[in-house]
């Protein structure tokens, strides 16, 4: 066991790190795309159907298969881990745009009234009001695509983007459990790891029920 | 005196065509209290919410200080009216200091003037700043949530005030302390205000001008006592549903 661990060790964490950076950069993307998308939808609601519902199939693509639609484009292709990227990318979108918008879209009609009436600008109201109030909404749907995205990246192994996956696709192909091992437990706690940072933070978010303790 | 609030021949239909105000006039004399009674659906909100334009009128005009409502900015309108709504129009996620000076945050005023005034004004409506600035709303009781409302729609030193039954959802004894501590302050500051509520006690008890809708249309603008003694039939059959207990206890006694 020692012995094993003085051979991969190095490696572990080196994939590890490299598990990290493919999902933390698709997490980015996805962030920085599905947030907005989410607000403007609640702006326009007669579009809210349709974008998440082409959120919702790019989720039902078999990974598998959406990196190996990815790889043969061009600019693309060049990297393996940049098919990676934008696959989870892809996968992460739903989980954040649909709570973002259901997040605002759940905020008492009664706040939002109030805010207009004091006379806060568009802008204000976001920032001051919507903002704040559905963050924990917001923050959940980037801890279910955190997880789900760690779990897939192991599958980016296959188009040799590294991470964790290719020790377990090497201990396959080799039939050897213990490197299946090396590259499992590590994804699995990194999943649960993640799971409970961002659930500490959505805690933290989270905003008090009216009529609970007075 | 002069007109603080006046509404000429307003009108709002709504999109599918339902009339909710039909043709009201009215005037509010400046630093007085206007209490608009009527049953739920006689468009006393719809009203109400004319004056800070949360509603623009199909037709017919509304003027706050001989000014038309609709070529003042919007924004700067709105932060020059108070407005106060029934139990939930706190935000759950600030404190009371934040939430009294929000107006003044949005004007980005100074940290240390938001603060002040935001104690200065929960001071005003009895809550001890000390004790209750750090405090959200559901730290604080009812009766309080609703002192919090107060503070912050007096934050910008409005002229006017609208309130939206803002004592609706208190139980009789809260109801009755805020109703006295409101007597104070407006007898202290003399806002114009709109109070609209369906509880005749209130309106009695707060109101300089009685003013009743029915179907969207004005019906009756008296002073309280001309109110109680009016013969005018739908005052009557308000004035009636309120005194309904106490009938039935004379009779009893009688019997």
């Amino acid at each position: 066991m020692s012995g094993f661990l003085a051979q991969y060790g190095g490696e572990i964490a080196e994939l590890t790190v490299e598990h990290l950076w493919l999902t933390g950069a698709a997490m980015l993307f996805a962030t920085a795309i599905a947030v907005p998308v989410g607000v403007w939808l609640t702006r326009r609601p007669r579009w809210a159907k349709p974008v998440i519902g082409v959120a919702n199939v790019l989720q039902t693509i078999p990974s598998l298969a959406m990196f190996g639609f990815l790889l043969p484009l061009p600019w693309l292709g060049e990297r393996a881990a940049r098919v990676a990227i934008i696959a989870l990318t892809a996968y992460a979108l739903l989980p954040i745009l649909r709570n973002t918008y259901a997040g605002i879209q759940g905020i008492d009609r009664s706040l939002i009234e109030v805010a207009r009436a004091l006379g806060l600008t568009d802008a204000q109201r976001f920032f001051k009001v919507e903002l704040p109030l559905a963050a924990s909404f917001i923050l959940a749907g980037l801890r279910t695509a955190t997880v789900t995205c760690v779990g897939i990246a192991t599958i980016a192994a296959a188009v040799g983007a590294g991470g964790l996956g290719e020790l377990i696709f090497r201990g396959v192909a080799s039939v050897d459990n213990r490197l299946v091992l090396a590259g499992a437990i590590p994804a699995a706690l990194l999943a649960l790891v993640c799971d409970g940072a961002l659930g500490l933070m959505e805690r933290w978010f989270r905003i008090p029920a009216p009529g609970t303790a007075a | 005196m002069s007109v603080a609030i006046e509404f000429r021949n307003v009108c709002f239909a709504t999109a599918e065509g339902r009339l909710l105000l039909d043709g009201i006039s009215l005037a509010v004399e400046e630093g007085t209290t206007t209490a608009v009674l009527g049953r739920s659906g006689s468009g006393k909100t719809t009203l109400l919410r004319t004056v800070n334009r949360m509603v623009e009128p199909t037709s017919g005009e509304v003027l706050v200080s001989g000014r038309s409502v609709r070529e003042a900015d919007l924004i700067a309108l709105r932060r020059s009216i108070g407005y106060v709504i029934q139990e939930t129009g706190l935000f759950p996620h600030m404190m009371a200091e934040r939430d009294v000076a929000l107006v003044l945050e949005a004007e980005s005023r100074p940290r240390e003037e938001r603060v002040r005034r935001s104690r200065a004004l929960l001071g005003a409506v009895g809550l001890e700043p000390e004790q209750f600035a750090g405090r959200y709303p559901h730290q604080l009781s009812g009766g309080q949530r609703q002192r919090v409302g107060l503070a912050r729609a007096l934050a910008a030193e409005p002229g006017v005030l609208l309130m939206d039954e803002p004592f609706g959802a208190l139980d009789p004894l809260t109801r009755a302390e805020m109703q006295d501590m409101m007597r104070g302050l407006m007898a202290r500051l003399k806002k114009t205000v709109l109070l609209v509520t369906h509880d005749l006690d209130e309106a009695l008890y707060l109101g300089d001008r009685i003013v009743l809708l029915s179907a969207g249309k004005l019906v009756a603008n008296l002073g309280p006592e001309e109110f109680l003694r009016s013969q005018q039939p739908e005052v009557e059959e308000y004035v009636r549903a309120f005194h309904r207990g106490e009938e039935r206890a004379a009779e009893e006694k009688r019997a």
